[in-house]
Formats: structure tokens, sequence, C-alpha cells
């Protein structure tokens, strides 16, 4: 009935035959076996091990904590046969000092919390603020100090960033572009159409595309695509120690790893703008001729009346300011990466999410500026 | 040191190669229990591929590996489960999982293969802990937090976390500075004596090999040559000499240059 004990009861003892193989992975029948016992009235405990065929430390563990708690039940244990040595393994491991798990230290009181919670934020956003700046004044004066000479610009790696996150991401962001475009025209010609006014369409998707979206949806593709990649990058660097070589080597990683990436961003980020503009265009076209019956000649007429002599250019002027954005926050989220997987997970994550907010933010402040200067 | 003569580890005509670059051509390898069974050879004679291959991580060309007699690739997932609860592992690196601290690491195998209440688990490994000779602090800190040789200590407890009767080691002391090396050795002995542990260790230093190994495979020509310690030493290959025998074992037989 039993795999591992064999017990016999006779009056006030018990004799308790180990048998089979006790390890490790059969712990937990084991201790339904050594729980199922019943120890009340046992004055004395005989524990026999010839019929033993394997005992590991974890099983052993088990036995002695079962010895211990009959011990304190006030039962006489000895042993029959030899006292299996694996007991005396343990009891050398065990005694070497208090063998306790360390908890978490939670000594706080639990009204004061809150603020103590309060307070660590703060504390913290404050030091990341400060560290930012500083990532942020250093990424410039290693900028101005590489502008001196070509070979410092690294003009090689800009051009496999400028591939990297520029070349390959055309698929996606004109895929992107395009199904934008379609979801503007759509909607706006419903709404259109009761005003018989369809041909708005086009100025809506002109502008729109133009001024704001195509520029806006293509920074938030690349921070999703380039920003985590450069954190996870430089930050897989840094737990390599490969930013500590570079140091070593007298190699400035803000050289090397940061400003080509900036500048790469900086070229890639408003080409991949025209492409969407252009794209998104297109979509408009398309979806304006068959849903709207308008004509492509009439279409671009439209488009060429909607477009002031600014519209083009303030898309394509935001894009370096959005590429420098992603690449800092990439960047500099990598290079604080030290210690742990999870902390380039958490710090990846942190990147595009910064990201992705500073640029929208940064948009909201251009409409505004936009609108104070009249363009 | 005691030789039962049941064979724990068998590696049959193992036959690796990747492209043209032949790793492994028909070797064969005999682990008996209780064994500390070193293995040796140059850099890129295949010692790793070789580990990899018996734990299933590489895919030889031809070849089986038996462990405790089971034929590793005939064997169903539930039933791989099972031989890998049998082994213990410690990578060059120790391949500490760095999002845990060390008695979490000690514990993942545990949590994975056992199903124990929470205390258990927490002194189960403790226990692991202060038997590789860590101190008790060492377990609420991160791997990034260790030394070189505490991360080969803790890699050890993982390794011998669910009491494996076999235990394989990559390089244990590599990396370690001769004194820790020799602390690691002496801990080797100490659980192989204690455990009664059968171990296949890769490694390149000397002392560890004579203070623990009893019997000795070399990988040389992309076979194996596998015999005692104390016979392989005189094997007349000229790698083998000039492992055993070269300006390094001279200075270590000679006690470092007395």
């Amino acid at each position: 009935m039993t795999d591992y004990l064999a017990a016999r009861r006779s009056a006030d003892s018990l004799e308790l035959a180990l048998k089979g193989e006790w390890r490790a992975l059969r712990l937990k029948e084991i201790g339904a076996e050594l729980s199922a016992l019943d120890l009340s009235g046992v004055r004395t405990l005989v524990i026999a091990t010839p019929d033993l065929a394997l005992l590991d430390l974890s099983s052993a563990w088990r036995l002695r904590e079962f010895i211990a708690a009959a011990e304190r039940g006030g039962t006489a244990v000895s042993f029959r046969g030899a006292q299996p040595e694996q007991l005396q393994v343990l009891d050398e491991a065990l005694s070497r000092d208090s063998v306790k798990a360390p908890g978490e230290a939670h000594t706080h009181e639990s009204f004061i919390e809150p603020v103590t919670e309060l307070g660590h934020y703060v504390v913290s956003a404050a030091r990341d603020a400060r560290s930012g700046l500083a990532f942020l004044g250093r990424v410039a004066v290693v900028m101005l100090a590489a502008a001196g000479s070509v070979r410092r610009l690294r003009p090689i790696a800009i051009a496999r960033h400028v591939y990297d996150t520029g070349v390959t991401a055309i698929p996606i962001v004109a895929l992107i572009a395009f199904l934008i475009s379609v979801i503007i025209a759509f909607l706006s010609a419903q709404q259109l159409q009761r005003f018989g006014a369809e041909i708005f369409v086009v100025d809506l998707v002109t502008i729109g595309v133009l001024r704001e979206l195509g520029v806006l949806l293509t920074a938030i593709i690349v921070a999703g695509r380039s920003g985590s990649a450069f954190a996870a990058e430089i930050g897989t660097m840094c737990l390599n120690e490969e930013v500590d070589a570079l140091y070593a080597t007298g190699v400035d990683p803000y050289e090397l790893l940061v400003v080509p990436r900036i500048l790469g961003l900086m070229i890639a980020l408003p080409l991949l703008t025209v492409i969407a503009d252009a794209i998104g265009l297109a979509g408009g076209a398309l979806l304006c001729r068959f849903l709207l019956d308008i004509p492509l000649t009439q279409y671009l007429n439209r488009v060429s009346e909607s477009i002031g002599a600014w519209t083009f250019w303030i898309g394509v002027m935001k894009a370096p300011i959005f590429a420098i954005l992603i690449a800092l926050a990439g960047t500099y989220r990598g290079l604080q990466v030290s210690g742990s997987s999870r902390e380039l997970g958490r710090l990846t994550t942190i990147a595009v999410v910064q990201s992705i907010f500073i640029i929208i933010l940064a948009d909201a402040l251009f409409a505004v500026l936009f609108m104070e200067i009249n363009i | 040191m005691p030789q039962s003569g049941r064979v724990i580890l068998e590696v049959r005509g193992l036959v690796n190669h990747f492209g043209a670059q032949v790793v492994h051509d028909g070797l064969d390898m005999q682990v008996y229990a209780e064994d500390v069974f070193g293995i040796v050879g140059g850099s890129g004679a295949g010692k790793s591929v070789l580990l990899r291959s018996i734990l299933g991580l590489e895919h030889p060309q031809s070849g089986t590996v038996s462990i405790g007699g089971r034929d590793l690739a005939r064997l169903n997932y539930a039933q791989l489960r099972t031989v890998k609860a049998d082994y213990g592992v410690t990578f060059q690196a120790g391949a500490l999982y760095s999002a845990l601290t060390v008695l979490q690491n000690v514990q993942f195998p545990m949590i994975e293969h056992l199903q124990l209440p929470a205390q258990a688990l927490d002194e189960l490994a403790m226990l692991k802990i202060r038997l590789v000779g860590l101190p008790a602090d060492a377990a609420a800190k991160y791997p990034a937090q260790l030394s070189g040789g505490m991360v080969k200590r803790a890699a050890l407890a993982r390794a011998l976390a669910l009491d494996p009767q076999l235990l394989f080691l990559d390089e244990p002391t590599s990396g370690l500075d001769p004194i820790g090396a020799a602390a690691f050795d002496d801990l080797l002995h100490e659980l192989h004596r204690q455990l009664r542990l059968t171990v296949v260790m890769i490694t390149h230093d000397l002392d560890s090999i004579f203070r623990n190994c009893n019997r000795v495979g070399v990988i040389v020509d992309r076979r194996m040559e596998v015999d005692t310690l104390a016979r392989i030493v005189d094997h007349p290959n000229p790698w083998i000499q000039a492992y055993f025998h070269g300006e390094r074992a001279r200075a270590r037989e000679e006690g470092y240059g007395a």
C-alpha cells in the first residue's frame, strides 16, 4: 500500500522500515506517507534502513524534519541498521550557521508608506531628469567634437544605420501611409457627401497627410522599430561588458554608439517621411477615383491648389527633430542597462514608450508654434 | 575510487560535423556510476560540442547517447523531462538567470519539477546554497552582484537542486584564481564523497583532474581515448604526452618552480 514506508506498530513503539528509492522527485509522495503516520502514543520510534535503496539530500531533509517533529512530540528515535550518512551531511551543512532564507526587509510603517513612496518617486524622477540632461550635454559635446573630422563621424556606421532604420522600414511605412490616407478619405467622404462637398476630401487628405499624419505615423513606427532596437542593442552590449571594453580601448562609446545612430536616423526619417507623403497622396487618389469618381487630373489640380507654400515642408521639417528624440531616448535607455535581462526589457520598453510620448508632445508644440506664426 | 561497474552514460559512434569541418568521427565514451570523468582536449577539439550533444542541445549526424541505459533519441517529451530532472548541469559562464536572485535560481528547478510548499522550497534551496559553501547573504543577491567564484558555486547549487545522480560541469574552475580553483576542487571532492555523484567534467585544469578525476577521456583526432587517470598519462599519443608531461605539467609535478 505504501511505496516508501512499512510501519509495524506494537503497544507504544513503532518500527518504520524505509524502502525503495527516496528521491527529490518523489518528495511529495514521501511527504504524504510520512505525514499520514499517526505518532500519538508512540514512545519509541525505530527507523530501519536496510531496505532503503537510495536516499538523496532533499528526501533526507524531509526525514530529518519528520524525526525532529517526532522528538518534539516526546518520542525517542533510534535507528536499526546504519544511520544514513546523508543525515550527517545535512547536520554539517545546516549547523554552519543559521539557515534562514533572507526575506525582503519590510520595516516600513504602513501609514507613512505612501509618503515614502512619493518621496522615492520624486527623488528618482529628479535623478532621472538630471542624468538625462547630463546625457544630452555629453552627446552634444561629443557630436561637436566629432564634427571636426569625417573619420570620427564614422560615415560607415551612419550608412549602416540609415539602411537599418530607413531602407528596411520602407515597406511598413508605405503600407501604413496608404492605409491612413484611405481612412481619412473614407471618413471625410462620408461626412462631406452630405453637403455635396466631396472635393474637399482631397484637401483633407493632402493637408492631413503632408502636414501631420505622414511624419507622425512614420516617426511612431520608427520609434517602435528602431528606438527599441537601439535600446536592446546597446543594452546587450552593456550586459556583455562590450561598452566597458570600448572605454578601456580609449574609444568613447558615445562617439561610436550614440552619435552615428542619431545622425543615421536624422537622415533616414525625413526620407521615410517623403515616401510616406507620396504613398499617402497616391492612396487618396485611388480612393477618390473609385469611391468618389473624382478623376486623377482633377485630384492633382485640387492637390496643388490646396498645398500652401509650407504644407509639405512643415511635415518634413519635423522629421529630423523627431529622429533626434527617438535616437536619444533609445540610446540613453540602452546605456542605462546593467545587471540583468529583465532590466534590458524594462529599459527597452521605457525607451519606446517615452519616445512615442515625446514625439506626440513635440508635434502638439509644433502645431501651436505654427499656428502662432501663421503658416 | 570506487567503481561499481554500472554504466550511467554511454556515447556510441558519435559523428558531428559542421559543413566540411568534422568535429567528431565515431566517438565512444562510457561513464560508470560514481566516476569522476574528465573530458580533456585541445581548444576546438570538440569538448563543448560533445557535452552539448549529450545534453541534446546539438543534434549529431549519427551516434547514440544513452543515460541510465535509455537512448535519449528514442524518448518522448515526458520521458526526456524525467531524465533531465535526473542530471544537473553547470555551464561555463554560469548561465544563472540574471533576473532571479541566487535563491530563486536554485529554487527554479524545484518549482518546475517538485510540488512543495514555499517554506520547504526556501529551506531546501538554502540547504543547497550552504552545501556549496556560499554564505547565507549570497542567497538574496542577483548574479550580477556575485564574484566569479561565487557564480560557479551558485551554478553548482542550482545544478544540485534536484539531487541529481549525474552532474555535468563545463570548465568548473576556469576563470578562478588558483586558490579559488583549489577550493572548488575540494568542494567537488567532498560532494562526490558525500552524495556519491557521478560527475562528467570538461576541464583544462591539470590540478583539477589530478584532484578529482578517476577516469579521463581525451579527445584526439576526432575520437576519444578513455582510460583511468593512472594509465592515460602513459598513453603514447603525442598530444596526450604533451598535455600530461609538457612544460606546465612538469611545473605542477615539481611543485611550481620548486
